[in-house]
């Protein structure tokens, strides 16, 4: 229903509500469609051999959850935990996934001559993960293609 | 009428009869002459026409109908059962599987009229007999099975009969009554309960036949008969069962002469009286209640007690007591924990009582998820029986423990590799007939599937008298194709070839049939198997056959696991497949192929260090121990050791999965969340033997 209402909103003026997020010092915006919840940071339990920047699951009200490091994923430096530190977790395919990001900056409205799409780049790996860029008073953000991020199977 | 409200149940009964009509045609294969067996597939027929015409299924009635006709006349031996006549009967089978499957995915019945078949069926009835006295014999058997209604006669216990005596004394009336419910009416046993209850108010029910629980219970065929002690005239008794809704008929009669002693069946013959048969009149005569007695002792184990529950719900049901479970697990650590505080001997026994509870509640639920392993294998002499004509071989299938349950979920997903399996074990496991006799082999060659509880697991055995696997012409393919090298080959063990069947795209067949052959069949029984929780092995000598052991969890969402600590993590190994808990002296590690091993009560079991395995970090304040706890588990009859740092306990705990977007390894079979709210990896220990 929530979905719903917000997509039909945003159709009809071209709106998009993005959450912005801080990784190191540049920020990124996630589409508000694919986010089903924020956490702040707790215990991660590590799983064995799994890909690299998955740092585990967690127990979220009695659902697990695999959590993966955003840094690790666009290669980064490792995460620090701090106060600032949350878990985005994201819904997509009725599967849930954790992303955890240094900090929450705010949630933008985005219209379309706000959005820069990027000229596609296959050799620079962490630019598949951005779909476009957004301009939002005169800050720049990456838009990140969370189905790319999230669904790709990678066996590292 | 509108009746999609009852298509559910139409499926799921024409699914039952459409199944006890294959099962029956291949008795009737073997035994032709076999009069209940004829009797059995001319009522499932009957039943399925009846159904189809209720629902308004013009083609499948149709063809049931043409079905009945000659089924027919076999019973009245004017026909005998032929091979061709058999053929003709699968294949009506074949297409009322269609029509049902239709009817399933669009609630309609599809086009096809199946004429060829009707055909088929009428020129056999046209050899056997003219039609017309085919139908002819239809329309007695139809009327006779009516009559059958009013055969009915009673048999009275003593004390029974001493009631009925008794109140003929007291100048009561009583009344033997048959009542018949129209043949499309669908809740049976909702009318009939409706009848008693019109009844109740005007006097006393001293015996039902069928009895009145297996009236309520739906077991009686379109009639039960009652004898009723009233003070009302018969008139009115009949009137008030007649203003039930959908009962057809009910004819009876008062029973003025008391019982003598020892008063025999056939001295109380229920004879039709009266003005209460409007339309059709129904010949009634007095029979030996013998003649009626073993139709009904048939239908009797046919119908179960049974209430028939969407899958959903169970699924809801299971979550809830998964819920229940975990939480239940919290208040223990919180008991364990916090015992100072809260320590009360009375807090302990209702948590001990609540976790008895819990645990009785959870197999309750999973029992109810159980199903026979029949309702998969039971489709599979049929299929054996069309691959031995396709094939052109003779072959036997032998099954054993088809009432060995498992999870509905498993049900579900297991036919199709035991197809695949089966497949196999025909096409390419058993030889042609001239090969078989060269090797001194009964012409007939056989399969088994056994399937048997061990433990925590359910095996599923399927296992043929043929060829076995020619572990040199996989060894050869596998070079060919270049899977393995040259030097791979040399050093392969015997299992490690067979192991080879399993790689996808990989078969030896020298010709591709359209039975098996393609490449694409046991890798992917091999993954559903797996996905399912389960493996499998090869047992194998060659020219002597070979069996296929597939192992399955019994259940998959509770558990009793014990818990272990490795390092600062905690994991969960499934007690079922651990064996014992050793603690071995580092003294008593021994090496074979530069592998640690350990000598233990006479086996030599190889030992796995999980820290390494699972990658745990590293403690620091670590040293080196004078002895290892070590977990002996077991697959089948091969064990391993496992090394954890220390064990915490024996606890229930709840299968989750990880999520599908995390690659996780085979040796992590899923994650559980602990008392405390952590997560615990759990071990599938089969992985590791």
């Amino acid at each position: 229903m929530e979905e719903n209402r917000i997509a039909a909103t945003s159709n009809s003026e071209n709106i998009v509500q993005y959450i912005v997020v801080k990784i190191g010092n540049e920020q990124y915006g996630i589409n508000i469609k694919f986010v089903d919840n924020i956490v702040r940071m707790q215990n991660i339990t590590r799983v064995p051999k799994t890909q690299v920047y998955y740092r585990g699951v967690i127990n979220l009200r009695g659902e697990i959850i695999p959590v993966m490091s955003l840094r690790l994923k666009l290669g980064l430096e490792p995460d620090q935990f701090a106060g600032k530190t949350r878990i985005i977790i994201i819904k997509i395919d009725n599967a849930k996934v954790g992303v955890i990001v240094d900090e929450v900056r705010e949630v933008v409205n985005l219209t379309e001559e706000n959005i820069e799409k990027t000229s596609y780049d296959t050799s620079d790996e962490k630019a598949n993960y951005i779909s476009a860029i957004g301009k939002s008073n005169g800050e720049l953000i990456s838009l990140l293609d969370v189905s790319t991020v999230v669904i790709e199977k990678d066996n590292t | 009428m509108d009746v999609s409200q009852y298509l559910e149940i139409f499926i799921d009964e024409s699914k039952e009869h459409l199944q006890s009509l294959s099962d029956e045609l291949m008795v009737l294969e073997k035994e032709p002459e076999n009069q209940d067996t004829i009797n059995e597939i001319f009522r499932a027929a009957h039943s399925l026409k009846g159904m189809a015409g209720t629902m308004g299924y013009k083609r499948m009635q149709n063809l049931t109908h043409n079905m009945e006709n000659v089924l027919s006349e076999i019973r009245n031996g004017k026909m005998k059962v032929s091979g061709g006549l058999v053929d003709v009967l699968f294949q009506c089978l074949d297409a009322l599987e269609n029509y049902v499957a239709n009817i399933q995915n669009s609630s309609d019945e599809g086009t096809d009229d199946n004429e060829s078949i009707v055909k088929e069926l009428n020129a056999v009835l046209a050899g056997g007999a003219p039609k017309e006295a085919a139908d002819a014999g239809v329309a007695a058997s139809e009327e006779k099975a009516a009559e059958d209604a009013g055969y009915k006669s009673l048999a009275l216990a003593d004390f029974e009969k001493n009631a009925v005596n008794e109140a003929i004394g007291k100048g009561m009336n009583v009344y033997a009554i048959t009542v018949s419910v129209e043949s499309s009416c669908i809740l049976k046993a909702a009318r009939a309960f409706l009848v008693f209850k019109g009844l109740e108010g005007h006097g006393e029910v001293i015996k039902a036949e069928p009895s009145v629980q297996d009236i309520e219970d739906e077991k009686f065929d379109l009639d039960f008969s009652i004898v009723f002690l009233s003070e009302e005239s018969f008139e009115s008794i009949i009137g008030i069962i007649k203003n039930v809704s959908e009962i057809k008929d009910a004819v009876g009669e008062q029973i003025k002469q008391p019982f003598e002693e020892v008063a025999k069946i056939e001295q109380k013959p229920v004879e039709k009286t009266e003005n209460n048969a409007p339309a059709k009149t129904q010949v009634t005569q007095a029979a030996p209640a013998k003649t009626a007695a073993p139709a009904k002792n048939n239908n009797k184990a046919v119908a179960s007690r049974s209430v028939r529950v969407d899958i959903e719900k169970l699924d809801v049901l299971m979550n809830l007591v998964s819920e229940l479970i975990i939480a239940k697990n919290g208040l223990v650590s919180v008991s364990i924990n916090e015992e100072a505080s809260v320590h009360s001997a009375g807090f302990n026994e209702q948590i001990e009582y609540l976790e008895r509870v819990t645990t009785n509640l959870h197999e309750s639920v999973m029992k109810v998820r159980m199903m026979p392993i029949e309702s998969v294998v039971s489709k599979f002499p049929r299929m054996i029986r069309d691959l031995s004509k396709k094939l052109d071989k003779k072959m036997e299938l032998y099954m054993t423990g088809e009432d060995t349950e498992l999870d509905r979920t498993v049900i579900d997903e297991i036919g199709d590799p035991l197809m695949h399996l089966l497949r196999n074990s025909a096409d390419h496991g058993l030889e042609s007939a001239k090969i078989r006799e060269e090797r001194g082999k009964p012409e007939v060659g056989s399969i088994f599937l056994d399937a048997y509880q061990d433990g925590n697991n359910v095996v599923i055995e399927v296992r043929d008298d043929g060829n076995g696997i020619d572990t040199e012409k996989v060894k050869q393919k596998a070079l060919d194709k270049g899977v393995i090298t040259q030097e791979q080959s040399e050093t392969m063990t015997e299992k490690e070839i067979v192991d080879l069947l399993f790689k996808p795209s990989f078969s030896t067949a020298d010709k591709i049939s359209d039975v098996s052959g393609r490449g694409v069949g046991l890798d992917v029984v091999k993954s559903k198997i797996e996905a399912l929780g389960g493996d499998i092995e090869v047992r194998t000598t060659y020219g002597e056959g070979s069996a296929f052991i597939i192992r399955l969890p019994l259940t998959l969402a509770i558990i009793q696991a014990l818990m272990v600590k490795l390092g600062n993590e905690k994991y969960a190994i499934a007690l079922g497949s651990i064996q014992t808990i050793e603690d071995v002296p580092i003294t008593d590690i021994k090496y074979v192929h530069s592998k640690e091993v350990i000598h233990l009560r006479g086996s030599v079991i190889p030992l796995v260090r999980l820290r390494e395995l699972l990658d745990v970090p590293a403690d620091a304040a670590e040293e080196e121990t004078e002895s290892l706890t070590v977990v002996i588990v077991k697959k089948g009859d091969k064990q391993a050791g496992l090394v954890v740092d220390s064990l915490i306990g024996q606890q229930e705990i709840v299968i989750k999965s990880l999520g599908k977007y995390i690659n996780i390894n085979k040796m992590i079979s899923g994650a559980t969340i602990l008392g405390d709210g952590e997560v615990a990896l759990i071990i599938d220990a089969n992985t590791l033997v």
